[in-house]
């Protein structure tokens, strides 16, 4: 493949999940558990969406791609498109992916690559979504019984996600197994000093025909493209 | 208070380098860290600030004017006289 | 003790927690004094001056002044529901970023009015109660559905061009945190309304689809809009005392008529039509006549009987319960931290 078509792929993956867990972040307007929320999780997907509008401009037209292509080929990680379930779900999804695309965008940001001006950027807003993921799974974990509980539930049942971040994409210049590494010992951290413990199941699906970054994706993926796509393909040509 | 009713805290916010940190405005938060994070998210959305500090609002200590002072002290100290203490947003007009 | 003393104590209470609970003298104080306060309270309003929470205020101009600025809180909350219904149908990435800003700004200008409200002496918990339990209101607007995206362009330019042509006065209004917070959210929708013309504009030049929406959305919102100044002043049962306070600055229908005069022109320009026979220009007057507002259904839905009233409250109070258990685990970690913090000094 040519430098073009990778760097077009590695966008895309990474375009796709910001893209992805910013709509599922602005879900939650109007129903954050606290107003001060509401302010912070808007931001995180207002940072996500800036991300995705850059990388998606990458590869090609922002809305074309956005809006026009089928559920097959969105390149984002399985774990971005899980629904929001209740805010311990969503803090777990948003501390095991921020705290990779922290590790990530650091190392892109240090490189010479196509990636690394972005990067750079985004590095420092992706830190920041890393320090509010973590704050919180402090405080539900080691908060009330209630809150530990639902904290290690959601723990758990995000964690078959996370094996697919570690695998290699094309176009992105860093080491994935160096990545996971320092991915596991961050949230291993985080997680023992939330006093929960890091689950022990496998981190990846038994589907050998691969995952989010092969576009194949879980259901409830279909019906959020439904939602996010279905007015601008109601209107084709139109402009807004 | 309530289990689930967390404490004020006021927000001074510097604007930029040069110049002290002003009240901003109060905000609820159940502890500093995240009062901290809070008050970013909420008066700094827009750039406005460099730096800030929270502060329980319990912890603040004010001044006890004369019991009747309130409207009885000299006019000079009262800075929001004049039309120029307020920040007006640009454009608007009639003001 | 409910003196006008213990508004002047430094207890432990920081610059947004005196409100003490009356703000009328016992008989400690006497009536003298009381009737000194009164006086010096209305030469201070009267000369414009600003009244700050530690000064003594009348009753009623407490309680008026918390009536006013929870409805506008609570309106900014609930307001961000007919909105947020398109962020994840938004047409465009671009309109989506702007859609999301623009309701998380709303969420942050109920934050700025909670807090002013709460320098009178009330706490956010204590609103938020009286707004779930249909004690206080919030502007019936928002009981109306978004039913397309036009909608959204809608909200913008009217419903948000309607607000602000009541809150710009409300930057002078004698209470001063009040005062102080509206000049920050008049500052940051001066982005809102330019959004929805904008959105508005590129519909009404669009395809005879798009253009079709946002005249049907125009049509729906435009009477709704002019009801948001409130009743007829022969009717408004606060305003004249209001009025009185520098609260208000002004009259319902003299704000009213300031927002169709505005709106005319403006909707020219869109090339959208304002659904109203009666609208034109009245050269005597300087002004523009309009048609006859349906009072009849601005005093329906403000009883609760409009269009999206019991969805916009169930969601309201199901996003507030279901955070029960969010907000109390963090506060029990604070407590925990505040005891570690404790037994290490001790």
């Amino acid at each position: 493949m040519t430098a073009d078509v990778t760097v077009h792929l590695a966008a895309l993956a990474l375009g796709d999940d910001a893209l992805v867990l910013s709509h599922r972040l602005g879900e939650w307007v109007g129903h954050a558990p606290v107003l001060e929320e509401e302010v912070a999780l808007a931001n995180i997907a207002l940072d996500l969406l800036g991300q995705a509008r850059v990388l998606l401009s990458l590869v090609g037209d922002e809305d074309e791609l956005a809006y026009l292509r089928e559920e097959r080929a969105f390149r984002n990680l399985q774990l971005v498109e899980q629904p929001n379930g209740d805010f311990a779900h969503t803090i777990a999804r948003q501390l095991y992916f921020s705290t990779y695309q922290h590790l990530l965008y650091a190392e892109l940001a240090a490189g010479h690559g196509p990636f690394a001006p972005l990067a750079g950027k985004a590095v420092k807003e992706v830190a920041y979504h890393r320090d509010h993921a973590e704050q919180w799974t402090l405080r539900l974990g080691d908060g009330t019984d209630v809150g530990h509980e639902r904290m290690a539930r959601a723990c758990e049942a995000l964690w078959r996600f996370t094996g697919e971040m570690f695998q290699p994409v094309e176009g992105l210049d860093v080491d994935p197994e160096r990545l996971q590494e320092a991915w596991l010992d961050s949230v291993g951290d985080v997680l023992r000093r939330a006093t929960l413990t890091v689950p022990e199941g496998p981190r990846s699906g038994a589907w050998a025909a691969g995952a989010g970054r092969q576009g194949l994706h879980t259901e409830p993926f279909g019906p959020m493209l439904a939602e996010m796509q279905h007015l601008h393909r109601s209107h084709p040509g139109a402009s807004w | 208070m309530t289990n689930t009713d967390w404490p004020l805290w006021e927000v001074f916010v510097r604007s930029r380098r040069g110049l002290s940190h002003t009240h901003a405005g109060s905000l609820h938060a159940p502890d500093a860290e995240l009062a901290l994070r809070n008050a970013r998210d909420l008066y700094t959305r827009r750039g406005e600030g460099v730096s800030i500090w929270v502060i329980p609002s319990s912890a603040i200590t004010a001044s006890s004017p004369d019991e009747k002072d309130p409207f009885f002290e000299p006019a000079a100290d009262k800075p929001y006289r004049h039309p120029t203490f307020y920040e007006i947003p640009e454009g608007v007009k009639h003001l | 003790m409910a003196t006008a003393a213990a508004h002047h104590t430094a207890q432990q209470t920081g610059p947004q927690a005196y409100g003490a609970q009356s703000g009328v003298p016992d008989t400690a104080c006497g009536t003298d004094d009381t009737a000194a306060y009164q006086r010096a309270f209305d030469a201070a309003v009267a000369a414009d001056e600003r009244v700050e929470p530690r000064d003594w205020m009348p009753d009623a101009y407490r309680a008026t002044l918390v009536r006013q600025i929870a409805q506008h809180a609570h309106s900014e909350i609930i307001g961000m529901q007919p909105e947020a219904n398109w962020i994840t149908r938004a047409p465009s990435l671009r309109r989506k970023a702007i859609l999301m800003a623009k309701v998380q700004d709303e969420a942050g200008h109920g934050l700025y009015l909670y807090s002013a409200a709460e320098t009178l002496g009330t706490s956010r918990e204590d609103l938020l109660d009286k707004l779930h339990t249909g004690r206080q209101k919030y502007s019936s607007i928002f009981n109306y559905p978004t039913l397309t995206w036009a909608d959204v362009g809608a909200i913008g330019w009217l419903v948000d061009g309607a607000a602000i042509t009541n809150q710009v006065p409300l930057c002078r209004c004698s209470y001063g945190p009040y005062a102080r917070a509206m000049v920050r959210v008049c500052k940051e929708e001066s982005f809102h309304q330019r959004q929805g013309y904008e959105l508005l504009l590129a519909l009404s030049r669009g395809t005879p689809e798009q253009h079709a929406m946002a005249q049907d959305a125009v049509d729906r919102w435009w009477w709704p809009s002019l009801m948001m100044f409130g009743p007829p002043d022969d009717e408004s049962a606060h305003s004249a005392q209001s009025m009185a306070w520098k609260i208000k600055r002004h009259s319902n229908d003299e704000l009213r008529q300031r927002f169709v005069d505005i709106c005319v022109p403006q909707a020219e320009s869109l090339g959208l039509t304002l659904p109203d026979p009666d609208l034109k220009w009245n050269e005597e007057r300087g002004h523009h006549d309009f048609g006859a507002i349906d009072w009849t259904e601005f005093w329906e839905v403000l009883k609760g009987n409009g269009p999206c009233n019991e969805q916009r409250m169930t969601q309201r109070r199901r996003a507030h319960d279901e955070g029960a258990w969010v907000r109390e685990s963090a506060a029990a970690y604070a407590a925990k931290r505040n005891d570690e913090a404790g037994a290490g000094r001790g």
